[in-house]
Formats: structure tokens, sequence, C-alpha cells
């Protein structure tokens, strides 16, 4: 059975709307109008335990509501959740026992306390046994290298130190399920590494299933088998990650350093994206010219200094796939 | 660990917080002590003035003064959490985070922050009840310090109630939620005179509305040995103070459905 069960998943705010100004603020006293905003209209997928699944989509499109529910937080107006066996808003405490969570944005250690009190308090709040939150606790805090800020209040530590204590903080209590909520946003190249590295290890080493959201593409590319892409309160796809990027985009780049100035390239299924006085970009699909055809073709007819060729980077497949879909924020 | 000892280390934790900042936290402990304190001069200035109010001397009223204001010191530094929810954790989005918790929220809130500067309100309580002992006939005996515990408990209780219900209307509205402030420190102001100076509207109010004449008024008069002027028959008033209580669960009740109402709006 799926560890995690998402079923026809419906859910409707009501957003009371008022006029702007005074006059505004004073007749929404009196009469207000309502509007209906549908967060989400019909989200179906399930996960099975050990995966590792990338939520993706533009901002507004439903991401947080659908974490919000599993996590327990929100009720759907309509459809059928299970995590674990359980139904996460009709089971709040049970539930949330056995998740962990991570927000990039927000904070769930106490400002004031050395990083160490605020996992003894959560070993508590979670109620870990101690001799199973000592082990815990010194496993995570290895690593995480966590060592050497232990006794620093929360408030003194860089945002990359602090995300690595939340890491710890959201697994002491060992959850099986792990739910990101954009887990590296803000964050330095090197702490973008240590997190991804982290999350890969707690994946396969510990077989934790995760659930990310996040608008860098890189940690999707860096960790995730399977992408959904939800627009507009819908799931627009399901599917492994590299037929994400080859379905919406066969498009590859070849960049070219001539020995002189750059020449007209005329060929069929072959178009030129940009030009300077000795380079061109050029875009073609593999599928109508293979590589070594396109290189050895140009290699043939002019000196070249240099040539490699890119894929399109995962921004551009992403913003293609919002554009196709028609999901992009309004 | 159960609840209460949780809530233990809550309180720990939140002391060792403001041990972060030893200074002001005394600062902020001797200025609520002097800020609260203006209030027994007030109502030294009005009995000087008139000798006494409604067959009431200083001395007594004192004992009214000292025993509403020790029981709200002691619910005000307990419930910082509620206070606090609307703008700290519902517009914030921090309440997404308590209920990330597997424990419950109401707890969450009540160990969120003990603030230690609500001893200076206490602080000058204690001293005015010094002040009243001396000046008015007040027998400190076992029964008499069991009735004034008792109040105390009851009397803790209806203030939490009233701050629960403030917390609760955030649920419905983020706007200000200064009109709770007219029920704890007007509350308050109300309850350090006593009741039978009031007219019977107001006296309705506090005794069947929100019941602060049966935390403060009542519990003293027993205290003081005095029959209450207004009638209330003797074997009833030692009794009184289980109306905090009852305040706080209905508080309760409206909590869980404010809840209820966050589960399905979110905000």
């Amino acid at each position: 059975m799926s560890q995690i069960l998402v079923e026809a998943l419906a859910k409707t705010y009501r957003v009371a709307e008022r006029a702007p100004g005074l006059s505004g603020a004073l007749s929404g006293l009196v009469r207000r109008r309502w509007r209906e905003v549908h967060a989400l209209a019909g989200v179906s997928f399930s996960l099975e335990a050990g995966e590792l699944l990338a939520f993706i989509g533009p901002n507004g499109a439903g991401k947080s509501t659908t974490v919000k529910i599993l996590s327990g937080i929100l009720r759907p107006t309509s459809g059928r959740v299970e995590v674990g066996g359980l139904v996460p808003y009709e089971d709040r405490i049970r539930h949330v026992a056995r998740i962990g969570v991570v927000f990039g944005q927000r904070s769930q250690l106490w400002w004031d306390l050395p990083v160490l009190d605020g996992f003894d308090l959560l070993a508590d709040i979670y109620r870990v046994e101690p001799a199973r939150y000592r082990k815990r606790r010194d496993e995570l805090v290895s690593m995480l290298r966590l060592e050497p800020l232990l006794a620093q209040p929360v408030r003194q530590l860089s945002l990359g130190q602090r995300m690595r204590a939340e890491f710890a903080a959201a697994l002491l209590h060992d959850p099986q399920i792990l739910f990101l909520d954009e887990p590296t946003i803000g964050l330095d190249a090197p702490s973008k590494l240590a997190v991804r590295e982290f999350v890969r290890r707690l994946n396969r080493e510990q077989g934790v299933t995760v659930l990310l959201t996040t608008h860098d593409m890189h940690d999707v590319e860096a960790l995730a088998e399977r992408v959904i892409v939800i627009g507009h309160g819908r799931v627009l796809t399901d599917s492994p990650f590299a037929s994400l990027r080859s379905g919406v985009f066969a498009e590859r780049r070849l960049h070219v350093d001539f020995a002189g100035p750059a020449p007209e390239i005329t060929m069929p299924g072959v178009t030129v994206r940009s030009r300077d006085e000795g380079s061109l970009e050029l875009a073609f699909n593999p599928a109508d010219i293979p590589a070594p055809q396109l290189i050895a073709a140009i290699t043939a007819q002019h000196a070249v200094d240099d040539i490699h060729v890119d894929e399109v980077a995962i921004e551009e497949v992403i913003a293609r796939f919002y554009d196709l879909h028609d999901a992009r924020e309004a | 660990m159960n609840a209460l000892a949780l809530y233990g280390r809550y309180v720990v934790a939140s002391l060792r917080a403001q041990a972060q900042y030893p200074t002001a936290t005394l600062m902020l402990i001797l200025g609520q002590c002097a800020a609260t304190s203006i209030e027994i001069l007030g109502v030294y200035a009005l009995f000087s003035r008139f000798g006494s109010v409604g067959g009431w001397k200083f001395g007594e009223a004192a004992l009214f003064y000292a025993l509403v204001n020790i029981t709200f010191s002691l619910a005000d530094l307990l419930t910082r959490g509620f206070e606090v929810f609307g703008t700290d954790f519902v517009r914030t989005g921090a309440f997404d985070r308590v209920l990330l918790r597997p424990r419950a929220a109401a707890l969450q809130l009540a160990g969120y922050e003990v603030r230690l500067s609500r001893l200076g309100r206490m602080m000058q309580a204690v001293a005015v009840l010094v002040i009243a002992t001396r000046l008015a006939p007040i027998h400190w005996d076992a029964a008499t310090v069991a009735m004034a515990l008792w109040a105390i408990t009851g009397g803790v209780a209806m203030f939490c109630g009233i701050l629960v219900l403030q917390a609760t209307m955030a649920f419905w509205t983020v706007e200000s939620l200064e009109v709770a402030n007219v029920l704890t420190y007007g509350g308050v102001q109300a309850a350090q005179y006593p009741l039978n100076i009031y007219a019977t509207w107001f006296r309705r109010l506090l005794t069947f509305g929100v019941p602060l004449a049966c935390v403060a008024y009542y519990p003293v008069l027993v205290i003081l040995n005095r029959p209450d002027p207004l009638g209330a028959p003797d074997w009833l008033l030692p009794f009184t103070p289980l109306a905090g209580f009852a305040f706080l669960t209905l508080s309760f009740l409206a909590w869980r459905a404010g809840m209820a109402r966050y589960a399905s709006t979110g905000s």
C-alpha cells in the first residue's frame, strides 16, 4: 500500500473582497463580498515508502496548500488523503508525531536558546525516550557537523548553519516521512550542496520518504527521480525528471568558437540563437540532427577553436513548460 | 513526558531565554512595579478625601486591590502566548509550526513565554497586602489563607479564560484586539473596588457575565468575615470562585471552535 495517498483533493478558500480606501473598509464591515478561490481543483497522486518526490509549480499553484493538508494543518474541501494509514487532519497529533517538516522560510527552533537546549525540548515534545534521543541526536550532529554550534543561541547562527540545525530538529524523532518546503531558499552555494547531500543520504541510506517543494531547479535536478508539476490547482504532469526535460524541450545547444569571424550557418533543424564576433550559439534538436553529425559538418567547413554541447538550462525548461500549460501566475 | 512536566520544561526554557538579557529583565520588573503602583495611590487619594466609600475603609479596599492584582499578575505571567496569538502566531503563520508538533496547541501557547516582568505588579500587590493586613481587621488563619488561595486560583482561571477568548477572536479577525483589554485591565480596575459601590447593571455584569466579583469581591467578604451588603447568602460565598473555572471551560469550548475554523480556512 502507498505511504502517501492523495485522491481528488480540492480546496476552495473564500476570500473577502474589499474596495480600496476608508469607505471600502467601512462598507466591508457591513456587507462582505466573497470570492471563491480554488487553490486545489482535484489533485491525485501516491507515493511509495522511500520515494523522493519534488513538487514544483509557479507561485500560487497550490503547492503549499497541498503540503499543509498533508501535514494536518488544513482540512480539504473535498477529496481523500491518507499518510501512513492516518488521515492527517482527522488525527493531527498522532500524524505529526510521525512526520518531519522543514520550512526554509520559518524556524522551528527557539531564537534565544542554545541549539542543544532546543533539541532537548523537542525530544520532550515528541516523547522520544532519552536513550534513543541521545543516539539519534549524536548521529544527526555528526552527519550535519553541528558539534561546534550546539552551545550557541540560534539567533547567532548564519542561515546556512541554522538550516542544518533545522534539519536535525525535524528529524530527532526519527520520522519516516519528511516534508521539505523550499529548504534551500536564500542559502549560499556550499550550504545548498550540503543540504542536498544530506537529503540524498537520508533518502538513500535511511529510506526516508521525502516530499520536496522548491523553486530551485538544481534541487530537483540533484535530488528527485520523480517530479510533479502543479499549476492552477491541478497536476500538470507526474513523471520521471529526465522525461520531463525531453518531453518539453528536446532542444540542445551547441557553442562554437571559430578561429576567424563567425560564419553564417544554414542547415535544416539548426537555428542561430546568438552570435558575437568569433562565436555562435546554435539550437538543434538531436532527433533531426545528431550532435556528432552537426559538429562534423561544422568542423569540415570552418576552422574551429573550441566547441561544446549544452542542455537547455532547467529553469528554461520549466518556464517553457509553464507557458505551454498557461500556468504562470496571473 | 506528560503535559504538566512538559509545561515545566517550557517554563524553564523561557526563563533561560530571558536570563540572556538579565539587566533588561530586571529593569522591566522594576518598571512594571512602578507603573502599576500608581493605581494604589489613586485608591488612597480617593479614600483619604472621603474617609470611607460605600461603607468600606481604605484598609479593606486595599485587600480587594491586593488580591485582584496578585491574581491578575499570575494570569498575565502565564498567558503571553494567548495575548500575542493574533499578531505573533496567526498573522505570521507561526501557528502552523505549533500545529506541526504532536501536542495540544493550547499547551504550547501557554508555555510560549513566562514573562518575568509581570512579577513587578505582583511585588507591589504583595506590599499592598501587607499594608491591608496592618490597617484592616483581617485574621490570617488556615481558613482565611485557604480562602485567599482558592480565590486566587479561581481568579487566575477567569483571567486566563479572558485571554483565551481574546486569542480565539484572532481565528475570525486579524483586526486589533484592544477590545479584550477592556476586560483584562479594565476588569482589574473595576475589581479593585468593592462591588457594592457600582450600579446594579454593572454589578450583574461582574457577577454573571464576566464573573470577576466571584473571584475577588465575594471571597474577600469571607476573609473579612463580613456579610454581603447586597444580601448574597453567606453559605454561597466560599463557592463563588468556581465561576472562574466555569468561565475558563467555556472559553476553551470557543477555542476549539476556532481551531476547527482555522483548519478549514488556514488564516
